[in-house]
């Protein structure tokens, strides 16, 4: 029988090929056109029958008849000479008085033409309809079912080929058994051959002869499969197995829970990585403008929400304006997110902090009241609750590494941003005059003064850099966080905390202290919980500046205590 | 002048403590009666006014800003919560000897950190022991090494969000989100009766009084002087041979032992305490109370957690969306144009009202004025050499 099967299959798979070639000519084989002259068949069991037959084929040119006798579009067309044609109509038309249809025909849905070679179009009224009842339905649609996941096996997509073969695993369906070996034999990726095989697997432990099962138990072990681990779990404490089955699923078990740890602790590494570049792309403005002036800025994390927002608004500009462009709208948001935050950063500067050098806890109370109200003011224009930011097409899905593990696309750009962010501001500082001026005027600012450096905008200049690399962190976070008017608060005390951490003014600290919290805010969290994971940070912070009072690397020297 | 403003300082308090309430114990009809509602809500101000002379004392004199007083002020007020529960017995919803939202959360058994809150005695030592202790810690740890200015109020703000986020958790056995409610009694008294709340506004306004003599007392004290000192300067003063550390823990484990009372005070009048009023947002609200007031003054913390909260009140009812632009409005007017608070500010034009009034008697006499700059003749030059 499942020779048979496979015959057919192989034969289906060479016919299709032949049909795309010459699509006028192909005609269908007589069984096939037997079986779509009983469909139309007024007895229930025949057109059942028939179309069980018709499924059985394989043949993908059924696939349209099979739907539209779901959805009762199939008709009967009388020939001239008392023949009988079952045809499909499509959409109707009202012409006058009478309801007009296009016909196409059963096999392939090809338009039938008439005389006068445009597209034939009938009174409904002429034509028989095909009575398409539950059971028949009920009947199809696994028919149809197999057809679609057989078609998305072949699709050039792999995630959705992957995503067939997973669903058809799942079905336990032994009919798709046939199908998924033909995909293997193809298929060239190595992430769809995995799931396929897996696919096999999981079939033949549900349903498979007893050295089937152990197979498929070893098979499933070897493949490290995480998805299958509940169902071998199963199949080891089933009593009524067979023996050998049972121990073959046990060892499998253990294989599949060994791989899981080591999986699951690249994971946490990768995640507490991710973090750690989200509170970097934050520290790090905040670090180079307290290095600088001495200013705690309390509104960082609303600059960093006016970059998410503004994020917002350029999607709804593409969605509205340019939705063919969608995929590139987060292309155009970041530096636009960099901007307009750097505009507010450097207003806020000149408007009001430059009266206040020198009492850092009035500008962090300052900062603070800015913070409340560019919150409220998001609040009120945005409204209080959250914002959608949908992802663009490449930063959704991931790039699997290994077996059980998937890295995000969205953690990587994120992992990315925040190197290129180190980069760029490492080159800005050390390798171009504007830097030369930052460093001058953080070491000393009166000498760097005496010296013709303009030290008042070289303020400036800075905050609306440390602004705008807040406007791109935010811009960033759209991508894995909620976008809303408190947004900034979620992050600001972590950010900070590092900024203690890492040592006033010095790149190096908060690179390390924004790896570490991160690293181990992850580290910490499966075994406490997120909560008592961050009170734990905080202890160990109080701890760690017991030893080291002004951060990793603290300046030294005259300047250090001023 | 002393005796002047003690008389001043006598008489606010004697209306605050015996005026107010008197008048809420007249008839209803009457013209000058003042409503229940109205008194618990200056109940609640006069606590956060408890509060805030506790951060004066930090911030105003020592020149500490913590941004994490929320949390002591929390601690007082779960310690009183803790015991109203106990106090509930069973006449909750459930009519279970365990607090209602223990029975929700299936809790069977009485936590054993709540079984001493049965006792009145041990819950008022608790108030002002653990909000004591904890600042003890938390100070020690930080002042020992040094952590000061910005540094320090970030590490109190970060530990505002961790207590923030502890008692959020259902797993403290605390209420969680929704904190401790439904109070029916205090110390035997009813709390739904107006008699009760007259009597728990009293006390805070009693205690209102004595943290005020206790702040002034502080303050006039040579400790007080030196805590001035460390605010202008703090590595002068450990250079003089004083050790900062000490006198700012001193001052530290004062202020909080303050906030505790003032939260013990504040649940029984307002019947609810929940982890929002102990979170990073009411904690550097409390700050903008003494800004507002004028820090370094002792008046200035009562006049600004009174007047910002009945700003507050008053906003809140009619605009809503406009108290947080208001009050952000407030923290930027106050440190760009009011660095002394309104009652610094005020002190400082009454100054020199009296100032001016006093030299325009001295003219009237018929006098001469005396010059606005000391007069010292300019050295003898000598020929250069």
């Amino acid at each position: 029988m499942k020779q048979f099967l496979l015959a057919l299959l192989l034969l289906s798979g060479l016919a299709a090929p032949a049909a795309a070639q010459a699509p006028a000519s192909a005609a269908p084989p007589p069984e096939i056109v037997k079986a779509i002259a009983e469909v139309a068949s007024s007895d229930g069991a025949v057109q059942e029958a028939a179309a069980v037959a018709l499924g059985k084929s394989g043949d993908r040119k059924i696939l349209p008849l099979l739907e539209a006798l779901r959805e009762g579009s199939v008709f009967v067309r009388p020939l001239p000479g008392g023949k009988k044609d079952t045809v499909i109509v499509g959409d109707k038309v009202t012409e006058g008085d009478k309801t007009l249809v296009p016909l196409f025909t059963a096999y392939g849905r090809e338009p039938i033409a008439g005389a006068d070679g445009k597209p034939l179009l009938v009174d409904v009224t002429t034509l028989e309809e095909v009575s398409s009842g539950r059971s028949l339905r009920l009947a199809i649609r696994p028919l149809i079912d197999a057809f679609s996941g057989h078609a998305q096996l072949a699709d050039p997509d792999w995630t959705v080929r992957k995503g067939a073969a997973t669903k058809m695993g799942n079905s336990g369906d032994p009919g798709a058994i046939p199908n998924l070996t033909e995909a293997l034999g193809k298929e060239k990726d190595r992430w769809v051959r995995y799931e396929l095989e897996q696919a096999i697997a999981q079939i033949q432990l549900k349903a498979g002869s007893d050295a089937e099962r152990a197979a498929a138990a070893t098979k499933l072990g070897a493949l490290a499969s995480e998805d299958s681990l509940d169902r071998l779990r199963e199949v080891a404490a089933d009593g009524g197995a067979a023996p050998p089955v049972r121990q073959a699923a046990a060892d499998a078990v253990k294989r599949v829970e060994r791989w899981a740890l080591l999986t699951s602790t690249i994971q946490i590494g990768f995640q507490g990585l991710s973090l750690g570049s989200i509170l970097l792309l934050m520290a790090l403005g905040l670090a180079i403008v307290f290095g600088l002036m001495g200013v705690i800025n309390m509104a960082h994390g609303e600059l960093m929400a006016l970059g998410a927002y503004t994020t917002f608004v350029i999607q709804g500009w593409f969605q509205a304006h340019a939705p063919g462009a969608f995929d590139y709208y987060f292309l155009v948001s970041l530096p636009l997110a960099f901007l307009v935050s750097g505009a507010a950063g450097f207003a806020l500067e000149r408007g009001v902090i430059r009266f206040l050098y020198g009492r850092p806890l009035e500008t962090l109370l300052l900062t603070w009241g800015v913070s409340l109200m560019i919150q409220q003011g998001l609040r009120l224009w945005f409204g209080a609750a959250n914002v959608d930011v949908l992802a663009p097409k490449w930063l959704s899905g991931g790039i699997p590494v290994m077996v059980g593990l998937q890295l995000p696309y969205n953690r990587l750009f994120i992992v990315g941003l925040a190197v290129v962010a180190v980069t760029g501001m490492y080159f800005v500082l050390f390798r171009t005059d504007a830097g030369l001026r930052i460093r001058a005027v953080t070491q000393n600012r009166g000498m760097a003064a005496c010296l013709g450096v303009r030290s008042r905008r070289v303020d400036a200049f800075t905050f609306a850099l440390g602004a705008g690399l807040a406007g791109l962190a935010g811009c960033a976070l759209t991508q894995i966080g909620n976008v809303g008017p408190e947004l900034g608060q979620n992050y600001i005390v972590d950010s900070f905390m590092v900024v203690v951490t890492g040592g006033v003014g010095k790149l190096a600290g908060t690179i390390v202290a924004a790896a570490g919290i991160g690293g181990l805010n992850k580290i910490i969290e499966p075994g406490l919980g997120a909560v008592f994971g961050k009170v734990a940070i905080l202890v160990l912070v109080i701890l760690f500046i017991q030893r080291r009072p002004s951060g990793l690397f603290a300046a030294k020297g005259r300047y250090a205590d001023s | 002048m002393r005796t002047r403003e003690r008389w001043v300082l006598l008489a606010a308090a004697a209306v605050v403590v015996l005026v107010l309430p008197a008048l809420n114990a007249l008839p209803k009809g009457s013209p000058l009666h003042v409503s229940d509602f109205t008194l618990n809500l200056f109940g609640k101000f006069l606590t956060y006014a408890i509060l805030a002379l506790g951060i004066d004392l930090i911030w105003g004199y020592a020149g500490v800003l913590s941004l994490g007083h929320g949390v002591f002020f929390g601690l007082g007020a779960y310690a009183m919560g803790m015991h109203l529960m106990l106090e509930i017995g069973t006449q909750g919803v459930y009519r279970n000897v365990l607090p209602d939202f223990m029975v929700w959360n299936r809790v069977t058994e009485l936590p054993l950190f709540w079984k001493p809150f049965y006792s009145a005695w041990f819950t008022l030592l608790a108030v002002v022991v653990v909000p004591g202790v904890v600042a003890g810690i938390f100070g020690f740890l930080t002042f020992r090494s040094r952590i000061r200015g910005v540094y320090f109020s970030i590490i109190t703000q970060a530990l505002a969000l961790c207590a923030w986020l502890t008692f959020n958790r259902n797993a403290m056995n605390l209420g969680g989100t929704n904190g401790l409610s439904g109070f029916k009694t205090i110390f035997g008294f009813p709390l739904n009766e107006a008699a009760t709340q007259r009597g728990l506004y009293v006390a805070s306004a009693i205690g209102l009084c004595l943290a005020f003599l206790l702040c002034r007392a502080i303050v006039r004290s040579p400790a007080g002087k030196v805590l001035v000192a460390i605010r202008d300067s703090e590595t002068r003063v450990l250079f003089c041979g004083y050790s900062p550390a000490a006198f700012k823990l001193f001052v530290f484990v004062v202020s909080a032992v303050l906030a505790g009372v003032a939260g013990a005070l504040y649940v029984g009048q307002v019947g609810i305490i929940t982890p929002a009023r102990i979170g990073v947002l009411p904690s550097i609200e409390m700050i903008i109370w003494v800004a507002v007031g004028g820090r370094g003054t002792l008046l200035g913390p009562v006049v600004g957690a009174v007047g910002v909260n009945w700003l507050q009140s008053l906003l809140t009812t009619h605009y809503p969306d406009l108290w947080i632009l208001v009050l952000g409005g407030m923290f930027i007017a106050v440190v760009l144009f009011f660095p002394e608070g309104v009652v610094g500010t005020l002190q400082r034009a009454f100054g020199r009202f009296r100032r001016v009034s006093r030299d325009f008697r001295f003219d009237q006499a018929g006098g001469e004025r005396p010059p606005l700059l000391p007069q010292t003749p300019p050295p003898p030059r000598g020929p250069r050499p």
